[in-house]
């Protein structure tokens, strides 16, 4: 009986510390979508925010990839248990800024929270696809990326190709794939991950074509899609003409093709930038990557390619404190040093010019060139309406019935226009559902 | 006359019954009714505005050729599955049922992947025939099959069908064993098969005539149970 009770005892006073210990330090809980030597470096962020000061305690927490955790955090937010910090990838920002309510702008976070706060210190080219028209920044971007081509630099010699200029156009790109399969590339001469964002999204704006009305639908919900122009039917047709003999190999709608790059398979792989990280742990071989290929009888191409990433959303609802700690964790993001620090740990790119330039100087890129890849991609030239970025309602389930209809042209059940014509049809409607719920 | 167990009151009956009905309440016919309402509104994903639009999701649906078509699709796993998995499962029920060395520790093997959770499952085939790295799909493709599922929707199907059946099997088999087992000893040995004798009788026409009737209630109850996850574990 005294046992028990001593237990109760202890029990109880650690009940009692543990709420003392809340009560002193308000929590900020965020919710992520990182994993491996990212979810590492989100928990070490919040662990130095957490020692650099004693008012604020920055809990992260993962939450499954990046769809499962816009969907925990959404179905939290309808049950009044949002976390203050959301992680939500770029082609969540539609569906997130049309949230009146449920989401807090970062500019009047910053503002009313009294942090010192200057949306110029960031590079636009990110800033840009998380703000306003009117450039007021409605997310804090956090982990960005832009698509690039990785190639096998062993196997490029092995073909009699010349491993130091990589092929710059598509047709080049495609008689590379042909030497490479000749060279034992039999499933693969190359291929990409993410199809939609490489192959529709990505193409558009670096040919500077419009993949939907109004600016991507930057202008507004009444965006139209129309990816179905001659240049996107002739890049699926070449896809498909390829993917016959497997000079292309498809190799799914996100990246969990990406293996087939560092075990050796496909010399030439189209993906995200932050694909660094993996490349450098698990490629046993010489690698490099160049900006994505161009068709030359496109005028101005290339533009400047797009983001990808993902942006931290406050949510809404929350004290007055709690938002005061979140503004705090913003300006510590944003610190040059740190900066520097998370994209050469991470290969995703600073947010701020600062950082960039500090990078710069350093000398690091001549060391890492892939690291500047996608920032000399995004810099390329100045944004225009078709490569400012993209804003489409549902985007996560329009990539689905975009990649759906890729693959029935790449299997051979529709032409390549046939294909990409119900692509348009089909996300027309999605977004004029979107559009019915947001615009009211 | 025939005697009778009489409570004093209802009460009692009603309250024995209450945990369970309530259970099937909170977790059944609450949220279903939830989606029947749901069904007929127009939401954003935040829940910040909601329409009442009447039957035009119905309109919307019933109007999509994709609607029907992946009615189908399920259809035609839904009813592979049910037919592979009940069929294997008997076919193995009855081969353990048998007096055979070590039938124990093929009854418990066949039994244990019904406990691989479903995601682990997936993992695992996917290992298997996943194109450039499964085991499997190497193999496949030295034999000059083109396996990709990625983008060959036979292929796709006919894998989803493979890890589908491998899991239902075990819980089919559970069933079907637990209905052999009870068919009483004296009714396998003397089959009412008198015409032709009782050598006539064994193999076969014992499972014919008294094995497959007798264990009849156990096959219905698998077949929903083995249809139903079927059904709804589809895409």
């Amino acid at each position: 009986m005294t046992k028990h009770m001593r237990l109760g005892w202890l029990a109880a006073s650690m009940v009692l510390f543990a709420a003392s210990g809340a009560a002193a330090q308000t929590e900020i809980q965020w919710w992520h979508a990182m994993t491996g030597a990212n979810n590492e470096v989100i928990v070490k962020l919040a662990s130095d925010f957490n020692a650099a000061q004693k008012d604020y305690k920055v809990v992260p927490t993962y939450k499954g990839g990046y769809a499962d955790t816009m969907n925990a955090g959404i179905a939290a937010f309808r049950a009044g248990q949002a976390p203050h910090i959301m992680q939500v990838f770029e082609v969540g920002t539609a569906t997130m800024m049309s949230a009146t309510g449920a989401v807090k702008p970062v500019h009047v976070l910053m503002k009313e929270a009294n942090e010192p706060f200057d949306p110029k210190i960031y590079l636009s080219t990110i800033t840009g696809y998380y703000s306003t028209t009117k450039g007021e920044m409605l997310s804090m971007p956090f982990n960005s990326s832009s698509a690039v081509m990785w190639y096998n630099k062993d196997a490029f010699k092995k073909a009699g190709l010349d491993a130091d200029k990589p092929p710059k156009t598509w047709p080049d790109v495609f008689a590379a794939a042909k030497k490479l399969k000749a060279a034992g590339y039999n499933n693969c001469g190359f291929g990409n991950a993410w199809a939609p964002w490489l192959n529709l999204e990505q193409l558009s704006a670096w040919h500077n074509v419009p993949l939907a009305t109004k600016a991507n639908g930057m202008d507004g919900w009444d965006t139209v899609l129309n990816f179905n122009s001659p240049l996107h039917v002739k890049h699926l047709e070449n896809l498909v003409e390829l993917q016959k003999d497997k000079t292309y190999d498809y190799s799914g709608r996100t990246n969990s093709g990406e293996g087939r790059f560092t075990s050796g398979e496909c010399p030439i792989f189209l993906t995200s930038s932050a694909f660094f990280g993996n490349v450098k742990a698990n490629a046993k071989f010489d690698f490099a990557n160049a900006p994505m290929p161009y068709y030359p009888d496109v005028a101005g191409a290339p533009q400047n390619s797009i983001i990808g990433g993902a942006s931290l959303w406050v949510m809404g609802g929350k004290s007055a404190q709690e938002y005061k700690g979140v503004a705090k964790f913003f300006t510590f993001l944003s610190d040059t040093d740190r900066q520097v620090d998370l994209h050469k740990k991470s290969g995703y790119l600073p947010i701020t010019k600062a950082a960039y330039e500090k990078t710069k100087a350093s000398g690091y890129y001549k060391e890492f060139p892939y690291l500047e890849t996608p920032l000399l991609e995004l810099t390329n030239k100045e944004p225009t309406e078709n490569s400012r970025g993209l804003r489409l309602g549902n985007m996560v389930q329009l990539r689905d019935v975009w990649s759906e209809e890729m693959e029935a042209a790449l299997a051979g059940k529709k032409s390549a226009k046939q294909a990409l014509d119900d692509a348009v049809s089909r996300g027309n409607a999605m977004l004029r559902q979107f559009e019915r719920t947001v615009s009211r | 006359m025939q005697k009778r167990a009489i409570f004093a009151g209802k009460s009692l009956p009603y309250l024995l019954l209450a945990p369970q009905l309530l259970v099937t309440l909170v977790f059944f016919y609450w949220p279903a009714s939830q989606a029947v309402w749901q069904s007929f509104l127009l939401q954003d994903a935040f829940g910040l505005k909601t329409d009442f639009i009447w039957l035009e999701n119905y309109r919307e649906l019933l109007g999509n050729g994709d609607y029907y078509r992946a009615i189908a699709t399920t259809a035609i796993f839904a009813i592979t599955v049910t037919v592979l998995s009940l069929s294997i499962a008997l076919l193995l029920a009855v081969q353990a049922d048998k007096h055979i060395k070590g039938a124990g520790v093929y009854k418990t093997l066949l039994i244990w992947p019904y406990a691989v959770a479903p995601a682990v499952a997936g993992v695992l085939w996917l290992f298997m025939f996943q194109p450039s790295l499964g085991m499997v799909a190497q193999g496949l493709r030295s034999l000059g099959v083109d396996w990709n599922p990625l983008l060959n929707g036979n292929h796709a199907m006919t894998l989803v069908i493979m890890a589908s059946t491998w899991k239902q099997i075990s819980y089919n088999f559970l069933f079907f064993l637990a209905g052999l087992q009870s068919i009483p000893k004296s009714v396998i040995e003397r089959p009412p098969s008198t015409a032709r004798g009782p050598s006539a009788a064994s193999g076969r026409s014992s499972f014919r005539s008294c094995r497959r009737p007798l264990s009849s209630c156990s096959s219905s109850i698998s077949s929903t149970c083995s249809s139903t996850p079927s059904a709804s574990s589809m895409p």
